[in-house]
């Protein structure tokens, strides 16, 4: 899928010399702040975030990185 | 006398175009409905409005679907009511599952405010059967993320269940790369679902309903939309 943001920061690279870039695609970074017991719960939790709202699985596909537990 | 509503999101800014074309061009009644209030039951049909619903935050259209009228607007789609999604409105639609598919940045990343020519593909349903196959329409466009997206096999189905109600095409209707403003896939320019009472488009039918706004083309959706209801 195109992601023209992605196609013209990977161009710009290229023109200041770094040749080996090869693709740069951008997204999105959502932090969240949640009240849980576990890093199982905040994934669990926020993996049902993504699916209902935060990504469109047409489009999107996503990752989650639980911290600070 | 029909009842449309058309639903008034927080940055909704085709809302009161749209009820004055209804209004004053069609000579339907038109209320505008604050979402969060609309009680749909009250209405014949339904128009979801151009405009930045919650600023595009997160994704065009995201945020408004998730709010409940999005359950009131897949109550009224199994009821049969039609209902008109336009540009951001086309965009709330595909974010509630009620049209496959998804739109997302045009390929050249620019705002594009122009007119466009349009093929109407699909002439059955009742917002286009007031065209011929084939016909070729003048209608402006207004977005920044109105690329269409979607793969096979979903692609290949609304191809064959003939859902692709418009093309971007050029003025002789024929449908290319160069008359493609913003890299939909198959030039897709609007969408009716498969029971055929919800159609989504980018183009702004309701610009394009006067003499004096130099088409009249937009009108014949509407028109066909509000005919259909009795």
């Amino acid at each position: 899928m195109l992601d023209p943001e992605g196609k013209a920061i990977k161009k710009s690279l290229q023109k200041v010399g770094f040749e080996d870039v090869e693709d740069a695609r951008v997204g999105k970074q959502i932090k969240l702040r949640l009240k849980a017991e576990s890093k199982e719960e905040v994934r669990s939790e926020v993996d049902k975030m993504c699916k209902k709202i935060l990504a469109n699985p047409v489009i999107h596909q996503y990752n989650i990185k639980v911290e600070g537990i | 006398m029909p009842k449309i509503s058309v639903i008034q999101f927080p940055g909704s800014n085709c809302d009161r175009d749209t009820k004055h074309v209804i209004e004053d061009v069609i000579g339907c009644r038109a209320d505008l409905n604050w979402y969060e209030s609309a009680d749909l039951s009250n209405y014949d049909g339904i128009v979801l409005p151009g405009g930045f619903s919650y600023g595009d935050y997160l994704r065009a259209g995201a945020i408004a679907a998730q709010t409940k009228i999005g359950n009131s607007l897949k109550r009224a789609a199994r009821e049969g009511k039609p209902i008109l999604g336009i540009c951001n409105g086309f965009q709330i639609l595909t974010e509630l599952g009620l049209l496959k598919g998804a739109l997302t940045t045009n390929s050249y990343p620019k705002f594009r405010c122009e007119h466009v020519y349009l093929k109407v593909n699909n002439t059955e349903s009742i917002f286009t059967r007031k065209f011929d196959k084939n016909e070729v329409i003048n209608l402006p466009i207004a977005h920044k993320e109105g690329r269409y997206y979607n793969q096979d096999p979903e692609l290949s189905e609304l191809k064959n269940s003939n859902q692709i109600a418009f093309k971007y095409s050029n003025k002789e209707g024929e449908v290319t790369k160069a008359s493609n403003p913003n890299g939909s896939c198959e030039n897709i320019a609007g969408l009716i679902n498969e029971k055929g009472n919800v159609l989504g488009m980018m183009p702004h039918p309701e610009r394009a309903s006067e003499d004096i706004l130099g088409s009249t083309d937009g009108k014949k959706i509407l028109k066909g939309m509000i005919e259909s209801i009795n």
